[in-house]
């Protein structure tokens, strides 16, 4: 069996499932400590269900504690930054692009050596292990042990990057480094800032990551555990230890996998309604569409393959405003079950419109049998007017696609949507996203130019998808079990002998899951 | 008309541009941090020179960056390739550069040659010789009204500096370019062409680098008052929105290293009412049915509906709101021998060149 936990900033989810099927699932509130919230949605899934610990196989979880990190500038570790490209990124030097608030927590240490790759795999300039070794020296008298390292065009050829890292340990041998070529993509600034703040993040990742095997352990289950990252596949915990940055926005893309899982579609619009904002994506062949775009996180631009996902200021916390009609976007949040109508409060939220409606029943409906119908009938195509938009805004064709409702605020949900060829609201559709994280399956990514003047396409596609099974595997994929489930070729305009950019994703499941 | 650029004004710059862009020009955000960086440093403004105020017999020098946008944000510039390469310009023509020109306004281009202006002390003239993006060197004002193509300059992060004294025409610089561009590792510096101030005053599509400004300060000033900006940049620009809608498809394929498409959108209230953009690189022909609103050299901008943020060709996708901005070609791009190069025909579109009313500016 296997326990799939999604901690939210309001919420912490959780389910047991055996095999496809859940057992039992619960809601419990985020608190401020995340292992004691984790520890409590155990407890009380296990009691609920009433099996013994030693039948759990494994323990999935996704958090959104690292990107709050980021944006509260909480936790962070002060970092170097070795970038190696002269002569050429003089103009923009690491960090260069950060808010100055988020610059000064880091401390904008950051370094320039030789080295680097052209995209055909040419030496920018050569590589100089002693200018590498004074960089060193220097992030040493600085006292710090946190460093990212960033080469240029290292998603080709990350000799470099290693080179540096070996060296830099050789200085300072409890240094904790991030290659920019093991998590980003290509784009210098993108992937260097990710690999700084995944540097930053990685004392607050190990604590964390503790913190969660201690509430396992408290329980006594000692079955490996698991933390989702922002594609829908999972890593161990010492990877995550490692990688914090990669669980960025994992949290949507749980609740999407969930979506997919809980209905059984591959290729669906996802509605997730939460409290304050409903989140709209679109899956493809069971996955998120990723965001095609640059993405801030806490205002540093990443490249990270975020989904696509499109936000608006409507939930079952929403506020109605009467005259002129208005829903949202200012919401009572967490305080629903104080200042709601229905829950004995002096508020007009959504949820009492709904329950108002005849559509559920939650609280005392008595506190809103007086609500005027006009109205009750007006807010609810209103809120279906809103989500109607929203998903046609996501769609990929103009043919109408299923829609599938999910999260805690789905009751508003409650006539037919535009465009939409059904509406699905599957069971158990308030936890969808801690359902996401317990079926997540672990991958592999490469993403290279390949140029095609010297390899045909098809031996450039094989070699592109036999990395990503590898990076897959040693993820903890079962070797058998892997897919490759994405493939894009990017032809690069102005560049000769048929330059191609390949990006593949390769997936698998969990070895013994 | 603006006398100078400071640090308050490059968010605008960017905005004007982008939108100038018609689509293409690549993105602004890498040149906008620089230039930015770059006035710290100097610690004075981008002084901005009207093309009147040349001397006609000053020599002054066009500058942009060539090279694929996925290079360029991979392998960062060293940052003063261009300098180099108008100090070698100089050199070898033992004359001093009087000012730098603006190659393109459309896109990250308009703001680069400000980078060059500050770092070598030159101002940099109001205008530039497309008045949009355009995706090739011959597509320009200085080629299409016959100024040498040579000598012109390439230079790469080494410092390495390449000037081709000699060159048959236009279209072999343009290729002769294109693949030492590749050598020195798919993006380089390059200055083109070098010419008198009576020849750039003859051909020069003049302050565009105001109207880039004043594009970018309406729209942000509508951002301010959330108010949708289309159609007053539109009245800026003496034209007009032509549509407005949902992005519905996109079809794109890339042909001889060019990004070549169509989009189709749909107005809000009739899904069957659409309209239909045919690109390369750059928007170049808006139908609705079969009727033909605007076509190159005539401006097409695809614009967000709530911001106003100009929407590059490579980022389109189905479901963006977006109103379509169709603004008359400046009068240079309007001719018979500019026609030749840079209307529909040029492009491969058998449609004829129905001009919309009025000039840029």
């Amino acid at each position: 069996m296997r326990i799939g936990i999604d901690v939210g900033g309001t919420n912490t989810d959780a389910v047991l499932m055996d095999g496809t099927a859940v057992v039992s699932s619960t809601k419990t509130p985020t608190t401020a400590n995340v292992s004691e919230g984790i520890a409590r949605a155990l407890r009380d899934v296990i009691a609920d269900s009433g099996i013994n610990t030693e039948t759990i196989d494994g323990v999935m979880i996704g958090t959104t504690h690292f990107t709050n990190a980021v944006v509260e500038r909480k936790h962070l570790t002060p970092t170097a930054c070795i970038r190696l490209g002269l002569p050429a990124t003089v103009c923009l030097p690491p960090m260069v692009d950060w808010p100055l608030d988020l610059r000064d927590i880091v401390g904008g240490n950051a370094h320039l050596a030789h080295g680097g790759h052209e995209f055909d795999g040419r030496e920018i300039s050569a590589f100089e292990p002693d200018e590498v070794r004074d960089i060193a020296e220097k992030i040493k008298a600085a006292g710090l042990n946190a460093i990212a390292i960033s080469s240029v065009f290292s998603p080709v050829n990350s000799t470099f990057e290693e080179q540096s890292a070996e060296i830099v340990r050789s200085v300072i041998p409890n240094a904790n480094i991030t290659l920019s070529s093991e998590i980003g993509r290509i784009g210098l600034l993108e992937r260097e800032n990710a690999a700084i703040m995944n540097s930053c993040l990685r004392q607050l990742a190990a604590r964390t990551v503790d913190g969660f095997k201690a509430a396992l352990d408290e329980l006594q289950i000692a079955s490996p555990f698991y933390i989702s990252q922002n594609d829908g596949t999972l890593m161990n915990a010492d990877f995550a230890k490692e990688y914090p940055v990669l669980t960025f926005a994992s949290g949507p893309t749980n609740s999407m996998r969930g979506a997919a899982f809980l209905s059984g579609l591959k290729d669906a619009i996802v509605v997730d309604v939460g409290g304050t904002t409903t989140d709209i994506g679109v899956l493809q062949h069971g996955f998120p569409r990723v965001a095609a775009l640059a993405v801030e996180i806490g205002g540093v631009r990443t490249n990270f393959r975020m989904p696509d996902t499109y936000s608006i200021g409507l939930g079952g916390g929403s506020l109605i405003q009467e005259d002129p009609l208005k829903v949202g976007p200012r919401s009572v949040g967490y305080e629903l079950t104080e200042k709601a109508l229905v829950f004995g409060g002096d508020v007009l939220t959504t949820t009492d419109v709904i329950v108002a409606g005849g559509g559920e029943d939650i609280g005392n409906k008595h506190a809103v049998s007086g609500l005027d119908a006009g109205l009750v009938t007006a807010v609810q195509a209103r809120i279906m007017e809103m989500i109607a938009i929203a998903v046609d805004r996501m769609k990929t064709s103009a043919t109408p696609v299923p829609v599938i409702v999910v999260g805690g605020g789905s009751i508003l949900v409650t006539g037919e949507i535009e465009g939409a060829s059904e509406i699905i609201k599957p069971d158990h559709f308030p936890v969808a996203n801690a359902i996401g994280a317990a079926i997540a399956q672990v991958g592999g990514e490469c993403d290279r130019i390949f140029s095609l003047a010297e390899l045909s396409r098809d031996e450039a596609l094989d070699q592109a998808k036999q990395e990503a099974s590898d990076r897959a595997i040693n993820a903890g994929a079962a070797a058998e079990s892997v897919d490759i489930v994405d493939v894009e070729e990017v032809p690069l305009a102005y560049l000769p002998g048929n330059a191609t950019r390949i990006m593949v994703k390769a997936v698998g499941d969990l070895v013994g899951a | 008309m603006i006398q100078s650029v400071t640090l308050d004004d490059t968010a605008a710059i960017a905005v004007g541009a982008g939108i100038l862009g018609t689509g293409g020009g690549g993105s602004t955000y890498l040149n906008r941090l620089r230039l930015n960086i770059e006035l710290r440093k100097q610690g004075r403004a981008v002084s901005v020179i009207r093309a009147d105020d040349v001397p006609d017999d000053a020599v002054v020098c066009a500058v942009g960056g060539m090279g694929a946008p996925t290079v360029s944000n991979e392998k960062l510039q060293e940052g003063t390739e261009i300098k180099t390469a108008v100090r070698a310009l100089e050199d070898h023509l033992r004359r001093e550069v009087y000012a730098i020109v603006i190659g393109e306004i459309g896109g990250g281009n308009a703001l680069g040659p400000m980078i060059t202006a500050l770092q070598t002390g030159l101002p940099v003239v109001d205008g530039d010789s497309m008045g949009r993006a355009f995706p090739e060197l011959q597509m320009d004002t200085f080629m299409i009204y016959g100024l040498a193509p040579a000598p012109f300059v390439l230079a790469d992060t080494h410092g390495n500096v390449s000037i081709f004294k000699r060159i048959g025409s236009a279209g072999q610089a343009e290729a002769f370019a294109r693949s030492l561009t590749i050598e020195m590792g798919g993006s380089a510096g390059l200055v083109m062409p070098i010419m008198s101030g009576a020849d750039m005053k003859a051909t020069i599509i003049r302050d565009t680098l105001s109207l880039a400004k004043r594009i970018g300060e309406a729209v942000l000033d509508c951002r301010a008052r959330s108010i949708a900006p289309a159609e007053i940049v539109a009245a800026l620009c003496n034209g007009e929105v032509i549509f407005t809608g949902k992005i519905v498809d996109v079809n794109r394929r890339t042909v001889e290293g060019f990004a070549r498409g169509r989009l189709k959108i749909s107005a809000f209230d009739d899904f069957n009412k659409q309209m239909e953009i045919d690109f390369q690189n750059e928007n170049l022909i808006a139908r609705v049915g079969e009727d033909v609103l605007c076509t190159v050299p005539d401006l097409i901008t695809l614009v967000s509906l709530e911001d106003g943020e100009a929407i590059g060709t490579e980022s389109l996708r189905y479901g963006l709101r977006v109103a379509v901005l169709a603004m008359p070609a400046p009068k240079e791009l309007k001719t018979p021998e500019a026609l030749a190069v840079v209307g529909p025909k040029a492009f491969g579109y058998d449609v004829e060149f129905s001009p919309m009313a009025g000039d840029l500016l």
